[in-house]
Order: structure tokens, then C-alpha cells, then sequence
């Protein structure tokens, strides 16, 4: 058919209403929406990774001698680390990449829907995971290169990324409540990366905190980064207890309890 | 054409058969009341424009009717579902284009739409028939495959049109519909709202082009400081100015107010100057009267370089019913 004939009014008529769709049918089309981006912005990906492999490259060969006695035993150490920072990084993106959907007026429409007022968020967090995958995948196998060598083996490594995404999941309201708050996708990283900056290097992400001074080593000990990469190694190495999986979990699920309904509050007032 | 009533409030006055009824809207942005206790009625198939300047609360009086912003005082509901009450059941029957592109700008214009007629329940192939038919209709098949960043503004406008088409709404909330389009594109959207509104669908649009409103709308609410100042058919608007207006140009620019008082001293109505064009137009009761004014003019040796008679453009309506009411 070519348009001879067709106007809008003609296609209106023919419109007939599909049946509701339901949450979990809502939640995935922005699932998809999310897998569309890495589709038409593969940029979006370099990003995220270039800054955790220069952070591996330098922290390995420049300060890793140094601080555990060869590169090859620091990388035993860091790669943990250096996910839980990807992860918790990557997630400041995602806040600004929903700011942006804000303030060029795409929720208007999402708000105007008769839809699952959390499904946009949902498919957000598709999104994040997907990232937070992809990302980890690559920096795992950069490190395998390198000579990283988890003892617990594909197993353990599982585990491991199953805890990651659960970390990026809770940390991802952070950042969802910040964009949906400030207008500014660049005030959203200013933001994000001024409260997670110290919290990431304040932890043992990089380094056993034996030598800090008291106050900072309490302060380490109490961060749930710490916790996070210490439940990361453990499970990497094979000597991850319970206790430290919980430990590693409370954070991100505390963040969920109490940031989900805070989201919908935010957003249906907006 | 939709039944065009001057009175309003005869019987079914709940709302039932409204495809709009608001009462005593209102909504505050800390001091400043953006709207400020509108009542709008709105039947069923019928283009309403609501007229007014920039920051007059034509956005936001649109804004609660399409549920994205809370109304602080009064009701309404939408295709007969109370706006607070039943904030879902209005979204079923509504669709909003912003003022600004609500669309993906990263995807293409199809996968634009059948995101949207997934969100809508339509599956897989379903989706994608309803998003092609929409492409072709609004003539955007050729860029199907362009991301929408590519687009141009009048693209852009179709799709975003096209958007809130996925499925038939009862009312469709058009925020300045034209604005920044080229005049092809902007006839090319009010020939789209036309077709609209003729297979049945309650079009409300807001504008600050008066001549949109006078093309398209069979009603005209003008709003101006959150109020609503008068409304109305095109005609009735008109005629509340004053029948006939006289309108003239100077030969020389400099003498615009003397020229502008000596008519006002002449025909007891208030003259509206514009200093570019050194023109006036002001309201004259006759044609008799106009040609005395003017021949006071011609005594005063004021030159003229035109001079006309006519109705009053839409233009100067909303100018003495904002300037005027303030004084």
C-alpha cells in the first residue's frame, strides 16, 4: 500500500484496544528499551569500562609491587574490589542517563500512560544490570589475562556476580532518586561521585586498611563498600562465610525497602 | 462541526457527557499562582484552544488535566473519570504531546512507537503493524529507520503526534502544537488536528498564535495571568471587542500619538498603537464615524499611507481584553 488515501483519521478508526498489559509486560518493554540504548550507543559502554581498566592497569603495576609485593599477588587482591567500584561508578550513569530522560520531557509521556507507575524504573534497572554485566565480564576476563586466578572457580565466580548485580540493584535507587530530583545530568555526577568518591578509597576496595590511622580504619570498617568487597573476595577465593554474603547484602537491601516507595512518591508528585 | 453554545450549563451539568469539565482549578508554584481558579467545559469532539502569552498557565492548566501535575484546589474530570480519584482510568482515555519532543531521541521514530504500543498491550507483530501503519499515515514510512535525533522539527511534531495516536484517545492534549514549525509544517499539523477531531477524537490545544485558535478551534478560552478573561466562539470574541475596526497607517511615524489621541477623542475607544509600521486600529461604532475620525486626521494634516475597515483580527481582541482589563 502506498499512502494515497491514508490520513491519520483513517488509522484512528482502525485502532482497536488491546487487552491491559500487565506490570511484569510494562517492566520488560523498558527492559527492552534499555537493550535498544546499548544497541544505537555503544559508546555509552566504552565509558564505563575505560576508567575500571585504567584503574586495574595502574593500580597493578604502578602502586601493586608496592603494596602487596608483586602485581600478580595485588591483582588477587584488587580485581574484587574494582568490580564493587565499577558496579557502584557505573550506577552515577544510570542516574544521569535518567535525568536526561526528565528534563527533555520523554516521562511526561511515560506519566501519561496507564502503566505500572515503577515499570519505567524496572526497565532502568534492566538496563543498569545488563551494564553492570557486560562491565564486570570484561574487567573478569581483562584480569584473567593479566594473571587473576580465582581459586573458587566458575562457582565462585558466579556467586560472585550474582552478589554484584544484587549490589548494583540497591545502589541503583541512589541514583534513580537523584535524577529524579535534580535537573541537571551533570549536577547528578558532581553529586554522585562527591558522596561515593569517599566511600569507595575509604574502603579496602584498594588497600588492607593496616596502616590507616585509627578513625579512618573504624570508618572503613563500618562501610558497606568494605563489606561488599570483602563478600566479593571471599567468594572468589572459596573462603566466604555467610556472615560476610549478609553483610555484603544489608546495604543493598535496606536501600531497596526504603527507596523504591520514596521513588514512586517522588515520581507520582513530580 | 460540534453544536457551538454561547451559555453554558444546561442540565447535564455533572460532566457526563463533557469530554472535559474542570471547576476552580488551581496550582501554585510557591508565590506565584500559575493557574488561578479555571473552570473549563469541553464537549465531546470538539477543538478547544486555549489561548494566552508565554508563562499565562496554558501548560500547567494542561498539565493536571493529563494527570502529571496535582491540582492544590478544585476538580475535574476527564472523559468522565475524576481527575484525583481515578487518576488511571483518565490515562486510559487520554494522550498528551508536550511542547517538547516526548520521545526516545537515541531510538529510531518506530521503535519509538512500538515501545509505545507495547506499553499499550499490543504484542510483537501487532505492535509493529500498529507502529508502521502510524509511520505511513503520518508520512514518516521513509525515516522509519533514522534515529529521532535526526529528524527535523516538523518530523520530530508528526511523530510525536503519531505517539499519541497508538491507540484512539478520548481526548487528545496538544501543548502548542506548532510552535518553532515552518509554516508547511504548521499547515501540515493543523490539516492533522482537523482529520482528528472529525473522526471524534475531543482535541485541547493551547497556543499563542491567535490565528491557530481562530483556524481551528470551535471555542476559545483566553487565559492570561492564570486567569481565565474571556471565552468563547472566534466570532462571539470578536464581536465583544467591537464590530468594526478601523485600521490605519502613517505616513510619518513621528506623529503615531497624536495622531492615536485625536482618534480616541473622536471615537471614545481606546487606540492600539504599534510604533513599527507607525499603524493604529481602534474600535469604531459606524462606518460613519471612522470617516469623521479620519477626516479629523486629514484637517489635522496627519498623512496617512492606508486605511481600512474591517472586523477585528483576533490579535487585537486579545489585546484589549489583556492591556484593556488591566487598566
Amino acid at each position: 500500500m502506498n499512502d494515497a488515501g491514508r490520513s491519520p483519521a483513517t488509522v484512528l478508526v482502525q485502532a482497536a484496544r488491546p487487552p491491559a498489559p500487565s506490570a511484569l509486560s510494562n517492566a520488560l518493554v523498558f527492559g527492552w528499551r534499555a537493550v535498544l540504548k546499548f544497541k544505537h550507543v555503544p559508546e555509552q559502554l566504552f565509558d564505563l569500562v575505560m576508567t575500571p581498566i585504567m584503574f586495574t592497569l595502574l593500580f597493578t603495576f604502578v602502586f601493586g609491587g608496592a603494596l602487596a609485593g608483586s602485581p600478580g599477588a595485588y591483582l588477587q587482591y584488587f580485581i574484587p574490589g574494582i568490580l564493587v567500584q565499577t558496579v557502584v561508578f557505573n550506577s552515577v550513569y544510570s542516574g544521569m542517563g535518567l535525568s536526561t530522560d526528565l528534563s527533555k520531557g520523554l516521562f511526561d509521556r511515560f506519566r501519561s500512560l496507564p502503566i505500572w507507575p515503577l515499570s519505567p524504573f524496572a526497565g532502568l534497572m534492566v538496563g543498569d544490570l545488563l551494564r553492570h554485566l557486560i562491565a564486570g565480564l570484561i574487567i573478569l576476563t581483562i584480569g584473567l589475562i593479566l594473571g587473576f586466578r580465582p581459586e573458587a572457580g566458575v562457582v565462585g565466580v558466579a556467586g560472585a556476580f550474582l552478589l554484584l548485580l544484587a549490589i548494583g540493584f540497591g545502589v541503583g535507587w541512589i541514583f534513580i532518586v537523584l535524577g529524579l530530583l535534580i535537573r541537571t545530568p551533570m549536577t547528578v555526577m558532581t553529586l554522585g561521585f562527591t558522596f561515593i568518591f569517599p566511600l569507595v578509597f575509604a574502603s579496602n576496595i584498594m588497600v588492607q586498611p593496616d596502616t590507616m590511622p585509627g578513625w579512618l580504619r573504624a570508618f572503613v570498617d563500618v562501610n558497606p563498600i568494605t563489606h561488599m568487597a570483602t563478600a566479593l573476595r571471599g567468594l572468589m577465593s572459596g573462603a566466604v562465610t555467610s556472615r560476610q554474603v549478609l553483610l555484603a547484602l544489608a546495604a543493598p537491601i535496606l536501600l531497596t525497602l526504603v527507596l523504591a516507595p520514596v521513588t514512586l512518591a517522588i515520581y507520582r508528585r513530580r | 462541526m460540534a453544536a457551538v453554545n454561547g451559555t453554558s450549563g444546561n442540565g447535564d451539568s455533572i460532566g457526563g457527557m463533557a469530554a472535559i469539565h474542570a471547576r476552580g482549578l488551581v496550582k501554585s508554584f510557591g508565590e506565584l499562582r500559575a493557574v488561578d481558579g479555571i473552570d473549563l467545559d469541553v464537549p465531546r469532539g470538539m477543538i478547544y484552544a486555549i489561548l494566552g502569552p508565554n508563562g499565562a498557565g496554558k501548560t500547567t492548566l494542561m498539565r493536571m488535566l493529563a494527570t502529571l501535575a496535582r491540582p492544590d484546589a478544585g476538580r475535574a474530570s476527564v472523559m468522565g473519570h475524576d481527575l484525583l480519584d481515578s487518576p488511571q482510568q483518565v490515562r486510559s482515555e487520554i494522550a498528551m504531546t508536550g511542547q517538547f519532543a516526548s520521545l526516545d531521541e537515541d531510538l529510531t521514530g518506530r521503535e519509538n512507537l512500538v515501545l509505545l504500543a507495547c506499553l499499550w498491550g499490543f504484542r510483537g507483530r501487532a505492535a509493529r503493524a500498529r507502529a508502521d501503519e502510524l509511520l505511513t499515515a503520518f508520512d514518516l514510512a521513509d525515516a522509519a529507520g533514522k534515529q529521532v535525533k535526526d529528524y527535523s522539527g516538523g518530523m520530530r511534531r508528526r511523530l510525536d503526534i503519531a505517539a499519541s495516536l497508538v491507540v484512539t484517545p478520548g481526548v487528545l492534549f496538544l501543548d502548542e502544537p506548532t510552535t518553532g514549525l515552518d509554516p508547511v509544517a504548521r499547515k501540515s499539523v493543523w490539516r492533522m488536528i482537523r482529520q482528528l477531531a472529525g473522526s471524534g477524537v475531543t482535541v485541547l490545544l493551547t497556543t499563542q498564535y491567535l490565528d491557530e485558535a481562530d483556524q481551528l478551534a470551535a471555542r476559545i478560552a483566553v487565559i492570561d495571568h492564570g486567569k481565565k478573561i474571556a471565552e468563547g466562539t472566534s466570532r462571539e470574541l470578536k464581536a465583544a471587542t467591537g464590530s468594526g475596526f478601523l485600521h490605519i497607517a502613517l505616513a510619518d511615524a513621528a506623529r503615531l500619538e497624536e495622531a492615536a489621541t485625536l482618534l480616541e477623542q473622536r471615537l471614545g475607544a481606546t487606540a492600539q498603537r504599534s510604533a513599527e509600521g507607525a499603524s493604529i486600529a481602534i474600535a469604531a461604532r459606524t462606518p460613519h464615524d471612522a470617516n469623521a475620525a479620519l477626516g479629523a486626521l486629514i484637517d489635522a494634516g496627519i498623512e496617512l499611507s492606508d486605511f481600512s475597515m474591517g472586523s477585528p483580527s483576533l490579535d487585537e481582541v486579545f489585546f484589549s481584553l489583556t492591556a484593556g482589563g488591566r487598566k
